[in-house]
């Protein structure tokens, strides 16, 4: 067994785990953190996606040892503390972007990294559907999750232009 | 499923990595794109890993002269930007979007990538038809190979036991160099079926320097030279580009059955790609 020292949505854990549990096995079995998802366990369906130092990954193909004093984001961590929403979350809700909601944590974590870093991407079209080819949705098709996006990402540019107005 | 028990080490230099990798059960963890999802199949159970992501310096990507330097950890995703000046720049970063997609391309490294030696990865054809150098560091030091030379196969390259892929070098393309990139797949975010690259260097309107790379055309990566002869020069016009496309379906690609392709078609589709990859060297620059 390794010690692990990471910080999950702000909160530090301390965890005792073999070099081969996954980041996403750590979270859900020793964080307790369910709310990311394994689907596939080998990349491709994006489910575990969760934010490693503000960068989307994949949490089913990294190994929780990597995460020594790393930050990660999950998508427990996307709503404030007082609970209010993420405007992805409101988003997804509006667009019904959602139906079983196997896919959506990835899917918020995936658009939370690229918004983030860049919320102007949503822009180009091209960009945000290469964006959302990252991940694999079963139920509502993608074209609802692109005008979630889509719209999450207008009201971070907003709140980026107040925030600069100010 | 879950991977099989395995031994981590964390390195912090270079020298830690050779020193792990001489007991010859040992994989190097880099990107893991492709190695943790094969432990996770448990196709692949090495006994040790040594882990490169904390070594000081491995993500150096950098411009001497006229070379550009590779370290071993320098993720796909740092070809997106414009951090390689020139056509090699834009060549490499009109490839890398063919690669994976985001979340992928933010942690896999183009030198695993070589060391992997997928058939249907981009990189691998790159370097070979560009004529890259790659290092390698092993216990009784580092040697040079050409690209060329470094890929025997799928999954199956001249990297020994013991041996880490240290550095790749690759000569920056000269100003006016034209550059294209074409690629055939199902989906967006699926591998490639067929790829090729083109960079041409045209001088008084002649084709005086020439470069093609086939991707999945045959066992291994492969330097189209019979398309690079039919343009070598002449003009790049439409009659030259038809002939390169012929040259390379015909004589370059050395293409095996694949269940959802014959060889007819892989040939045909090879001469079709390599005709848009240098249309859009043509057109677009």
């Amino acid at each position: 067994m390794t010690t692990v020292h990471l910080t999950v949505n702000g909160r530090p854990y301390e965890l005792d785990v073999e070099p081969r549990r996954t980041l996403a096995d750590a979270l859900r079995e020793d964080c307790g953190l369910t709310g990311t998802h394994l689907g596939c366990e080998h990349g491709v369906c994006g489910a575990c996606t969760v934010l490693v130092d503000g960068t989307a990954v994949r949490s089913c193909l990294m190994f929780a040892v990597q995460c020594e004093g790393a930050r990660i984001r999950t998508v427990e961590g996307l709503a404030a503390d007082d609970g209010t929403a993420h405007p992805l979350q409101d988003a997804f809700s509006a667009e019904h972007a959602l139906q079983c909601g196997f896919c959506t944590p990835g899917f918020l974590m995936l658009a939370a990294g690229a918004l983030e870093s860049d919320p102007e991407m949503v822009r180009d079209d091209e960009r945000l559907r290469e964006l959302l080819t990252s991940n694999l949705c079963r139920c509502t098709g993608y074209e609802a999750i692109r005008r979630a996006v889509e719209a999450a990402g207008q009201v971070s540019m907003r709140d980026t232009g107040a925030t600069t107005r100010s | 499923m879950k991977p099989a028990p395995f031994e981590y080490v964390a390195a912090r230099t270079e020298d830690d990595v050779v020193a792990a990798l001489t007991d010859g059960h040992t994989e190097v963890l880099a990107g893991g794109q492709s190695l943790v999802l094969e432990m996770n199949y448990r196709s692949r159970r090495p006994a040790r890993l040594v882990d490169i992501n904390r070594v000081p310096g491995f993500d150096r990507l950098a411009t001497g002269g006229d070379v550009l330097r590779v370290g071993p950890l320098v993720r796909h995703r740092a070809f997106e930007g414009d951090a390689v000046p020139g056509p090699l720049g834009v060549l490499l970063r009109r490839v890398v979007r063919h690669i994976a997609h985001p979340p992928i391309r933010a942690r896999g490294t183009m030198l695993g990538s070589l060391a992997y030696a997928h058939p249907a990865a981009e990189w691998p054809a790159v370097l070979t038809a560009l004529g890259a150098d790659l290092e390698l560091a092993g216990r009784d030091g580092r040697r040079t190979i050409s690209a060329g030379d470094f890929f025997l196969g799928p999954h199956t390259t001249a990297r020994r036991p013991g041996e880490l892929l240290a550095e790749a070098r690759l000569t920056l393309l000269p100003a006016g160099t034209r550059v294209g990139f074409a690629e055939h797949r199902r989906t967006h975010a699926s591998f490639a079926q067929l790829a090729v690259l083109a960079a041409v260097t045209l001088t008084g309107g002649h084709v005086s320097a020439v470069r093609v790379g086939l991707v999945n055309a045959a066992d291994r990566p492969v330097r189209a030279h019979h398309a690079e002869a039919a343009l070598l020069g002449r003009p790049l016009d439409d009659a030259a580009i038809t002939a390169a496309g012929q040259a390379a379906g015909a004589q370059d690609a050395d293409p095996r059955d694949q269940p959802y392709a014959g060889l007819d078609y892989q040939r045909h589709a090879v001469a079709v790609l390599t005709r848009r990859a240098l249309a859009q060297a043509r057109d677009e620059g």
